[in-house]
């Protein structure tokens, strides 16, 4: 057993409103630099939709992520030969036009023209010709667009459904759409780190974040096609890749990253998971639809006292420990088991978990008549207006058992809290939803108050990171005296 | 002007090449880069890059080899079928890698966002390797066998070179295509630490034997402090 810990996050979908706050955030802070404008660390897709960039979840186009041999039962390895063969053209690269050439407008022409009988217009320009642009694509550009056939309809989550099913969703009662923020998901199996050809990028030990080393990258680009996330970035004017950090210096310094920090519908979740390293490659290479319950497994109870021995052995400070057995993340993966990885068929490990939307048809037009559903308020699982085949094959590599489990524990809350608040339902309603879930009421009621009510410090259980220590063992403290801080003197321009 | 052309310009190219090689590397690692434009164009680059990349390797190699093992070479090259193999073999990678550079070229003056992250270097950098293989294409065409009469005059001149003891006596009576392709190619050689050409030495090859994953630690692992280890006995004892 090689216990670690690794910083992991949830986010709750049904608490998003799209409103791109975290993006802005993440933006102002880290990717307002030239060559990096056209990067959303942070970004917010509406689902059904083809994402950004592109289609980044077609692994026909982009070839990310690992594959499992089957024969052998291996994870995929041939990013040796694929990464130095590929060297000199990646083919499977995504260039700029699919994510978007970043435009501004020439505001100063509103103040320098001269005296016209027509308003002055400010004329978009490229970030990076600074020429005239015909902007054809922008930060965004498929938000809310659910049932647009240039976005929702070209989704490629919709490869397991059946035309039939995939037209239902687009009837206009049943349409919907659903928000899917998205970050680094600073995975245990990273496929970016594995495919650097020259070891820029890799896992932090202590808390699990991945980071590129801009002084060892060496634009071969790897990275980019690799990450099955397209969370890697290559900034063009400096001719390194680049990839959320995780706000790595917020964090040690006990902040929350700035996505989460500013999350106006408070979705998000950070804590610390406790992991068996050792498990890593098992997880991986296991069967598709084992993939979530094994990724379930590798996290270790927290308050196990074989765990907590085997760890404070590896080096994990109590008050990492601590913070494990505080976790939101620990509650909502793995004693409620109601968030779930996205894509874990790419078979990274990814450590950002999804509360899966619940999606009820409230009502169905029949002879030309808008009816509410006759079973019951929310209607059935399985009537849902997102098919259980669609968020199976975003969130549980198809398994849509899975999601089943999972939509009617959220249910069931919602049943329960309506009984307990309004109180207008057959109360056989509730008691079916909550045993079909298998959630006794106070677990019930604690999913509910971590949904609806939680206080800053309840979201957001951040290690202590310790750097103190960490000092004191390679460096001598006396020398690092006035040294530590976040500034560098060497410069980070363009190299010739 | 002999002497200045072929003892003064390699050793001062040596001289820059591998001094200012390491001072880029060690004091300013930010900017060794390949530099790829491939996110900003990736479908000419193809057509370009590849061949370009592919023929100049294999001409490096081939002069490199000539250089190591010149007896073997002109023993190889004895029997003619073996020497019309090698010298079209290498006429056609520096075809491939003429092509290729015109289409980069080309590329690169066609597209306006390219236009943007060129510097003056990389312009230095096309003008001197146009001139690096055309003169070598020039020198295949008009001089033949190369590959055979390299091994036995040109390799003693650049072994003087490298032995410290110059002796310009054999490439003083070359025609003076010889003397610009070899003279561009000291040049080329200074410029290494000045431009992106300071890319092929960092050529990724530890990736064959390293790991797939890499995992760094702020702390020594093995040496870690055990204060939070004390702290669970502190705890344990406290609630006895």
């Amino acid at each position: 057993m090689d216990i670690r810990s690794q910083i992991a996050m949830v986010f709750h979908l049904d608490k998003c409103i799209g409103c791109h706050t975290c993006s802005i955030a993440c933006k102002n802070i880290w990717t307002d630099r030239k060559g990096s404008e056209y990067m959303w660390w942070n970004n917010v897709e509406t689902k059904p939709g083809t994402g950004y960039p592109t289609k980044w979840e077609d692994q026909d186009i982009y070839k990310g992520g690992w594959k499992l041999d089957n024969s052998k039962g291996e994870l995929q390895t041939n990013w040796k030969s694929k990464g130095l063969g590929n060297i000199f053209h990646n083919p499977n690269m995504p260039s700029m036009d699919d994510y978007y050439e970043p435009f501004t407008y020439r505001y100063k022409d509103l103040f320098t023209s001269e005296e016209s009988n027509d308003q002055p217009t400010a004329i978009p320009v490229s970030q990076i010709t600074g020429e005239f642009i015909n902007i054809k694509g922008g930060p965004n550009w498929d938000d809310d667009l659910s049932g647009s056939p240039d976005y929702a309809r070209n989704d490629v989550n919709f490869k397991n459904l059946d035309p039939a099913e995939q037209e239902a969703m687009f009837q206009l009662e049943r349409m919907t759409f659903h928000y899917l923020p998205r970050i680094c998901n600073h995975c245990l199996n990273p496929a970016c780190v594995a495919a650097c050809p020259s070891g820029a990028i890799y896992k932090r030990g202590e808390d699990g974040v991945v980071l590129v080393n801009q002084e060892k990258c060496r634009a071969w680009r790897m990275c980019v096609s690799a990450c099955p996330y397209k969370k890697t970035y290559y900034n063009w004017n400096s001719g390194k890749s680049e990839k959320c950090i995780l706000c790595f210096p917020r964090i040690e310094s006990g902040q929350a990253p700035a996505c989460m920090h500013t999350c106006v519908g408070r979705i998000r979740y950070l804590g610390v998971m406790l992991y068996d390293a050792d498990e890593i490659k098992n997880v991986a290479s296991c069967a598709e639809n084992e993939l979530v319950e094994a990724q379930r497994n590798i996290y270790l109870d927290p308050h196990d006292e074989e765990v907590i021995q085997a760890a404070t052995e590896n080096g994990i400070s109590l008050s990492t420990i601590e913070s494990a057995q505080k976790s939101p993340v620990w509650k909502f993966v793995k004693e409620w088991e109601i968030a779930l990885p996205l894509h874990p068929e790419f078979r990274t490990v990814p450590n950002l978990f999804y509360v899966p939307p619940l999606l009820p048809a409230m009502a169905t037009v029949k002879d030309g008549k808008y009816e509410n559903q006759a079973d019951s308020f929310w209607g059935g699982i399985d009537k849902m207006r997102v098919p259980l085949k669609y968020l199976a094959s975003m969130f549980s590599a198809g398994n849509t058992d899975t999601i089943r489990d999972v939509l009617g524990k959220l249910m069931a809350v919602r049943h329960l809290r309506r009984a307990l608040t309004v109180n207008d339902q057959d109360k056989d309603i509730t008691a079916i939803a909550m045993k079909e879930s298998g959630l006794d009421q106070d677990t019930a009621n604690a999913i509910y108050r971590l949904t609806s009510l939680p206080k800053f410090g309840e979201r957001f259980v951040i290690p202590e990171a310790h750097r103190e220590e960490a000092i004191e063992m390679l460096n001598d403290t006396e020398e690092f005296k006035g040294k530590t801080g976040f500034g560098t003197r060497k410069s980070f321009e363009r190299g010739l | 002007m002999t002497n200045f052309w072929f003892i003064g310009l390699p050793y001062a190219a040596l001289m820059i090449f591998i001094l200012g090689s390491l001072l880029r590397y060690k004091l300013i690692p930010f900017q060794v880069s390949s530099l790829s434009t491939q996110f900003l164009e990736g479908k000419k680059l193809f057509w370009g890059n590849r061949p370009f990349h592919w023929g100049i390797i294999f001409l490096f190699f081939g002069h490199l080899i000539a250089f190591l093992f010149p007896k073997t070479l002109i023993l190889w090259n004895g029997v003619p079928l073996r020497l019309m193999i090698i010298e079209a073999a290498a006429f056609a990678f520096a075809v491939s890698a003429l092509i290729g550079l015109i289409l980069l070229i080309i590329r690169r003056l066609s597209n306006k966002k390219l236009q943007v992250v060129t510097s003056k270097m990389d312009i230095a950098v096309y003008v001197v390797l146009l001139l690096q293989i055309i003169s070598g294409i020039w020198i295949a065409l008009f001089y033949r066998w190369g590959s055979t009469w390299f091994a036995s005059s040109l390799t003693p001149y650049l072994k003087s070179i490298f032995t410290l003891n110059p002796d310009v006596q054999i490439i003083a009576t070359m025609p003076w295509m010889v003397k610009l392709h070899v003279s561009s190619a000291f040049v080329m050689l200074g410029m290494i630490p000045f431009t992106r050409f300071i890319h092929f030495l960092v050529y990724p090859l530890a990736y064959l034997w390293r790991p797939y994953q890499l995992v760094i630690w702020n702390w020594e692992r093995k040496k870690i402090r055990k204060s939070s280890k004390l702290a669970i006995d502190h705890k344990i004892t406290k609630q006895q």
